[in-house]
């Protein structure tokens, strides 16, 4: 039943499962294990980054499309929640009809993206997308009036969602009992099922074409696979994926904007997570997107405090590097040694010596 | 006489200015084994790759039992039947030979678009990739990674994916080069067998002549991209084109 659900994709590798097992733990109890707003916003994140990746690996690591408009997707979605919510007011319905629409825009974009320009090489689709997303992200600080700008939109979810909402008067193991929680786990469970989806995807008949296709196309194509048909099929799948990822990500954050959803930056921090965890393994995205976020919201805590300790004992020099403002350079720093020394990622490492 | 399957009509290929298959018109029928001689560079893999697709034709048509399929494209073509094995091992390198065979049954089955199943719990489609597999004696390997292959055992598997195809029209292009005196046998065998299969039509190149002589029903010898002759083994290899363009090389090479 259990190997049924994660599609008998086992992690083969006792250290993998284990690492796997304590982020899937450390997740879903979060709001119990590491209270605080700061905590479990960085779990639900961690939850909705999950996703994201997976999506992209879908993409890159099992068909090996090179696509850069990944947070275009993730922007639809996000924004489909933002649009519904404020025309339609807020409601549960806004927000099925938000990241329903929302999976269709993304799905048909992607459908003509990948028609047009899945047939020729790889560099081709890699520049449409790049050319696409920018035209995207442009469009959408300037129709300000529907997006608002690059301000965002800010909105109201079902109260049923927010910490107004109380659900029981006692806190339950410490915990207050409200919409906040309920939220997370709204975001949590949706991930999961998300992320157990393309699991099944990607061990399915349909994922092994992908890995042909990604090994040798030209036999792919040679054995009977449309292979145009499978790369467009995976790039609308990867599309659907992360536009729901983004409309949970705008359910929890009651905000959508630029920044937050179709900017660059994520479009490199997902390609940094894929690689980090490990390309075409699905659980690289769990591992490399709870690296990641977990340094970018407390690299520079951790660095503060590493700083004032050796500040304290007298280290010359060293504490400059170690200030808060240098957090990037470490993340850097990491990404290369990672890259260096685990060139499978993570998973491909752990799972060479198991 | 048994139907035509496959025709070509001056089915030609241009590079540049370079005529590598020079206005082929020949037909082939079921149940009838060909070999396509010719030296080096006489266009014979070229040829193969108009009839399966990989090459756009400059001129010239390709019938498929009676429909033209020309401007068709190459998974359809191995769709309505025509089988190809590469001269150039051309395999998924990184998979298991298993996984390898695999892909090739399912797709004849049509269970590539198959999203939300499990692929491991196809077991009729396991059964019948480890079934293509025992043909060439590989059974034992189903397990290894393709790249960890020897360059025989990689030969062997590319006529495996062949056999697990099944099409109708078998095309191999030198199946047996490189490969060790003892492993060539299982091919020849097996293509012997799907000789004796009369709704197959099989083309072969081979450099062989003592090959040739024992499998073929009829030769084709292709000379600087065109048709040099054509017609039963003893007639051709007693044919002066034969003797002067072909023998001599085909001795060196013994
Ligand atoms: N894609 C291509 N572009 C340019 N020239 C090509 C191409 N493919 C083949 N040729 C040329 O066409 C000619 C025929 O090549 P082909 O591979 O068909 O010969 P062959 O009979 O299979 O030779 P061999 O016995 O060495 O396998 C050669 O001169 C080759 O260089
Ligand atoms: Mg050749």
């Amino acid at each position: 039943m259990l190997i049924r659900l994660i599609s008998g994709d086992t992690p083969r590798s006792p250290i993998l499962a284990a690492i796997l097992l304590i982020i899937l733990l450390g997740l879903a109890f979060a709001p119990f294990v590491f209270p605080g707003t700061r905590s479990v916003d960085t779990a639900a994140r961690i939850c909705i980054f999950i996703v994201l990746v997976a999506s992209y690996d879908l993409m890159l690591g099992y068909a090996g499309i090179v696509s850069f408009a990944h947070t275009m997707f993730f922007g639809i979605g996000a924004y489909g929640v933002a649009l519904a919510s404020i025309h339609m007011g807020r409601g549960f319905d806004a927000l099925v009809v938000g990241s329903v629409s929302g999976a269709i825009a993304a799905a048909v974009l992607a459908l003509v993206i990948g028609l047009f320009s899945l047939r020729v090489r790889a560099i081709f689709f890699a520049m449409i997308t790049l050319a696409v997303a920018s035209a995207f992200a442009v469009l959408v600080s300037q129709l300000s009036n529907l997006t608002g700008g690059e301000d965002g939109l800010n909105y109201q979810i079902p109260r049923a969602l927010t910490a107004a909402q109380r659900y029981l008067e006692e806190p339950f193991f410490g915990v207050r009992v409200n919409g906040k929680l309920v939220n997370y786990y709204v975001v949590f469970f949706g991930s999961l099922i998300v992320f157990l989806i393309l699991l099944r995807i990607v061990n399915s008949p349909f994922g092994r074409v992908l890995q042909a296709i990604r090994e040798n196309d030209f036999r792919t194509e040679a054995i009977g696979y449309r292979v145009v048909y499978y790369r467009t099929t995976a790039t609308i799948l990867s599309a659907v994926a992360a536009s729901l990822a983004g409309s949970l990500f705008a359910i929890w954050l009651r905000y959508v904007g630029p920044d937050t959803t179709l900017s660059f930056d994520i479009m490199i921090d997902i390609l940094l997570m894929v690689v980090i965890g490990g390309m075409g393994t699905m659980y690289g995205a769990m591992i490399g997107a709870t690296i990641f976020v977990l340094a970018q919201n407390y690299l520079q805590n951790l660095m503060g405090a590493a700083e004032e300790a050796l500040q304290s004992v007298g280290v010359p020099l060293l504490p400059l590097f170690l200030n808060p403002d240098r957090w990037l350079l470490w993340l850097g720093i990491l990404f290369v040694l990672s890259v260096y020394f685990f060139p499978t990622g993570v998973v491909g490492r752990l799972r060479r010596r198991g | 006489m048994h139907d035509v399957v496959l025709e070509t009509d001056n089915l030609t290929a241009r590079f540049g200015g370079h005529v590598a298959v020079d206005h082929v018109t020949c037909a082939f029928r079921s149940s009838e084994l060909t070999a396509i001689v010719g030296p080096n560079g006489a266009g014979k893999t070229t040829y193969f790759n108009l009839i399966s697709g990989q090459v756009a034709a400059s001129e010239g048509t390709v019938k498929l039992d009676g429909r033209e399929i020309t401007r068709v494209t190459v998974a359809r073509r191995t769709e309505m039947g025509i089988g190809r094995a590469f001269q150039l091992t051309n395999l998924f390198p990184n998979l298991s030979v298993l996984e390898n065979v695999r892909l090739v049954v399912q797709a004849r089955r049509n269970k590539g678009f198959n999203l939300f199943s499990m692929a491991a719990s196809h077991g009729e489609i396991t059964d019948a990739a480890e079934a293509a597999l025992g043909r060439v004696r590989m059974q034992d390997l189903a397990g290894q990674t393709v790249s960890e292959l020897s360059h025989g055992n990689q030969r062997k598997l590319e006529v495996a994916l062949l056999i697990a195809l099944d099409p109708k029209v078998y095309m191999f292009d030198e199946p047996t080069a490189g490969m060790s005196v003892d492993e060539a046998p299982v091919v020849l065998e097996l293509i012997e067998e799907l000789k004796s299969d009369a709704t197959r039509t099989i083309l072969l190149v081979e450099h062989k002549m003592d090959v040739i002589g024992q499998l073929a029903d009829r030769i084709i010898v292709l000379h600087n991209g065109a048709l040099a002759a054509d017609g039963p083994p003893a007639e051709v290899i007693a044919s002066d084109v034969v003797q002067e363009a072909y023998m001599g090389k085909a001795l060196e090479d013994a």
